[in-house]
């Protein structure tokens, strides 16, 4: 036992991270960092991480995973949905290394994807904000037209409109992940068009900032971001990636590792909502509960019929759930949804 | 659809700041021959420095102060580095950027999450309750009309002003002004360390009042945009005004554009502001006005030549 452990001790896992913005961007990078070093304090000198921030998605990601492989890291965790192609192209030159991309949809042997349903949380965001305005108008800030963007534009009006049918949004649209400044004027624009509960799918916590100085209700995206409670965040979509890096790299170390697509939701503590804040009245707090042990317990899919997409064609029938594959390459809007998506 | 010039002016004005100030102390700096391609470092070095002296004296004027000082300090190590030992100045420029964007993120780590205190906006007697025009001009904070003060002090300074001609003479032809007996070096480092303190300045702008929270990397480019403006305006003020004021303007119409719900090609006017200033260029060229650019820009000195 002391020889296999003194043997492990000697060989660490190399666990690489790549991580699109700063690791303290109070969002997104920020939490894929934090599940690294809950990983680090798991599994102690048995692993070594290596983490690379700030890497533009391109040619730089390729670069850096490609010295991630050649220092010998045994797995290599790429957090953004745009290294998809880098990953594919790098994973091709190392099969001994193992892949894993974060909200992407492409495989390989040893090129696995994992992501959260974050459109269940959006479920509970859009109820929450259907309910909340009173403007009747809630705005969405957008990175990037990608599937897992357009999904939660739609969950979010979707539930939105279930509680609140006169309810529109306003989506802008950013090019960006990380942009504080921009995100903070797109903030602004969206409460000068009447605008008063804002969803965030960008990075920084600049929207809540503005919010907190200019009036209107956000939400945490990817972190609690609780120092904005209760008003303006009235609640938060949490990822949780911890535990499921501590599978991949014991899979690792069992020598167990099989590529997958995993897709986890709230259900299983991938995507975890956050405390609803006191500025939500009891029964908005009552009817997002609802949305989400709907969920929980299955009885519920977000995207159930009957629903139209945006120009009006039939998608799903009553009562019909829409499979994975459709969700995963998602890219229109549902019925209501105004504006085009850019290309 | 609800856009209104009484909804864009405003807006217009306080994201065209930071750009507007960094741009300022940039062709101040150009205009005495040097060329500091350290905006974007500076301007990060001024988010944090400010945001750091606003949190901890709780005084936004304080935390402007910080700003300026903290862009002005890392100038100053340009001017040491280009002005004393004769660095070439695009690297030295482009290292105080990689050095500024580095250095702020060290600085900040225990900056971040937190509340800046609030700046005021001012309200003008008799003028901030006009009709329109109140609501438009004249409820901003003190920083929008210290960036127009500045830009029409400026102005006169080069334009009016005998320090300001000699400012203009070392950078049109530094070993004339040498001869003439004019301190070339001197003159270029205070023209840098203007240059930094402005840029400190847009930073802390950006760090205190438009987002406001400090966030690594939270310039986003802004810094070489305030390049690209000193050369859009052929390194006159008053153009650099009417510059900023496109760059920010384009960039709020089409946010607000989209939150109106008005569809427009976003790219299409995200890149307008550098399809413009290309065009500018060119136009300029072709004009043969181009030689606005100060004679011995980027040049190094030293007396022995």
């Amino acid at each position: 036992m002391a020889a296999a452990t003194g043997a492990l001790a000697a060989d660490p896992v190399k666990v690489g991270f790549v991580y699109v913005g700063p690791v303290n961007d109070g969002g997104w990078s920020q939490h894929h960092h934090e599940a690294a070093m809950t990983l680090k304090e798991h599994f102690g000198d048995q692993v070594e991480l290596i983490e690379q921030e700030s890497v533009p998605e391109g040619p730089d990601a390729e670069r850096v995973m490609t010295q991630m492989a050649l220092t010998g890291a045994d797995i290599v965790f790429a957090t953004s949905f745009g290294y998809m192609d880098q990953v594919e192209s790098v994973a091709a030159k190392f099969p001994n290394v193992k892949f894993e991309h974060a909200t992407g949809f492409k495989s390989g042997p040893n090129f696995a994807n994992y992501s959260a349903r974050f459109y269940e949380g959006r479920a509970v965001m859009g109820t929450i904000a259907g309910m909340m305005t009173e403007s009747n108008k809630i705005g969405y800030l957008a990175s990037f037209p990608i599937p897992e963007v357009i999904r939660g534009i739609n969950s979010s009006f979707i539930h939105a409109q279930k509680v609140n049918p006169d309810v529109e949004i306003r989506v802008v649209w950013l090019n960006t992940w990380y942009d504080p400044a921009k995100e903070a004027d797109a903030t602004q624009a969206l409460l000068e068009q009447g605008v008063d509960v804002i969803l965030a799918h960008t990075d920084s916590t600049a929207p809540l900032a503005t919010m907190e100085k200019s009036g209107g209700y956000g939400f945490g995206q990817a972190a609690d971001m609780a120092q904005y409670a209760p008003e303006p965040r009235l609640s938060s979509i949490i990822d949780d990636w911890a535990p499921y890096y501590e599978e991949r790299v014991q899979a690792v170390m069992d020598g167990t590792w099989e590529t997958a697509a995993t897709w986890s939701g709230i259900k299983d503590g991938m995507v975890g909502i956050g405390d609803f804040s006191d500025a939500m009245p009891d029964e908005v707090k009552a009817k997002a509960q609802e949305v989400m042990d709907g969920i929980v317990d299955g009885s519920y899919h977000p995207f159930t019929g009957p629903l139209n997409k945006q120009d009006g064609t039939p998608w799903l029938a009553e009562g019909e759930i829409a499979d994975d594959g459709t969700l995963a390459g998602m890219d229109f809007y549902v019925e209501g949804v105004t504006g085009d998506i850019p290309n | 659809m609800d856009i209104s010039l009484i909804n864009l002016i405003p807006l217009l004005m306080a994201a065209s700041t930071p750009i507007l100030l960094a741009g300022l102390g940039e062709l101040v700096v150009e205009k005495s021959g040097v060329l500091n391609l350290g905006v974007e470092g500076m301007m990060i070095t001024g988010a944090i420095t400010g945001f750091m002296a606003a949190v901890s004296t709780g005084s936004p004027a304080l935390g402007f102060l910080g700003g300026a000082a903290g862009g002005a300090v890392l100038a100053l190590v340009f001017g040491v580095l280009t002005q004393g030992l004769m660095s070439n100045q695009v690297a030295t420029g482009l290292a105080l950027t990689l050095f500024g964007l580095g250095l702020s993120a060290l600085l900040g780590q225990s900056f971040t999450g937190l509340k800046p205190p609030h700046t005021p906006d001012l309200h003008l007697p008799v003028l901030s309750d006009l009709p329109v025009i109140g609501p438009m001009l004249f409820r901003h904070d003190a920083m929008v009309y210290l960036s127009l003060v500045a830009l029409v002090a400026v102005w006169a300074f080069l334009r009016h002003s005998r320090p300001g001609l000699i400012l203009r003479a070392v950078g049109e032809n530094h070993a004339a002004a040498h001869a003439l007996g004019y301190r070339v070096t001197r003159i270029r480092l205070l023209a840098i360390v203007f240059g930094g303190a402005m840029a400190g300045l847009g930073g802390a702008y950006l760090s205190l009042v438009r987002v406001p929270q400090w966030t690594e990397g939270m310039t986003a480019g802004a810094g070489w945009i305030a390049l690209a403006l000193v050369v859009f305006a052929a390194w006159r003020p008053v153009p650099l005004l009417i510059g900023a004021y496109l760059f920010g303007g384009i960039t709020v119409l089409q946010l607000n554009m989209q939150a109106a719900g008005v569809n427009v090609p976003v790219e299409l006017l995200s890149m307008s502001p550098y399809l413009v200033t290309i065009l500018v260029l060119v136009v300029m060229s072709a004009l043969g006005a181009a030689a606005g650019a100060p004679g011995s820009l980027g040049r190094a000195f030293h007396a022995s030549r």
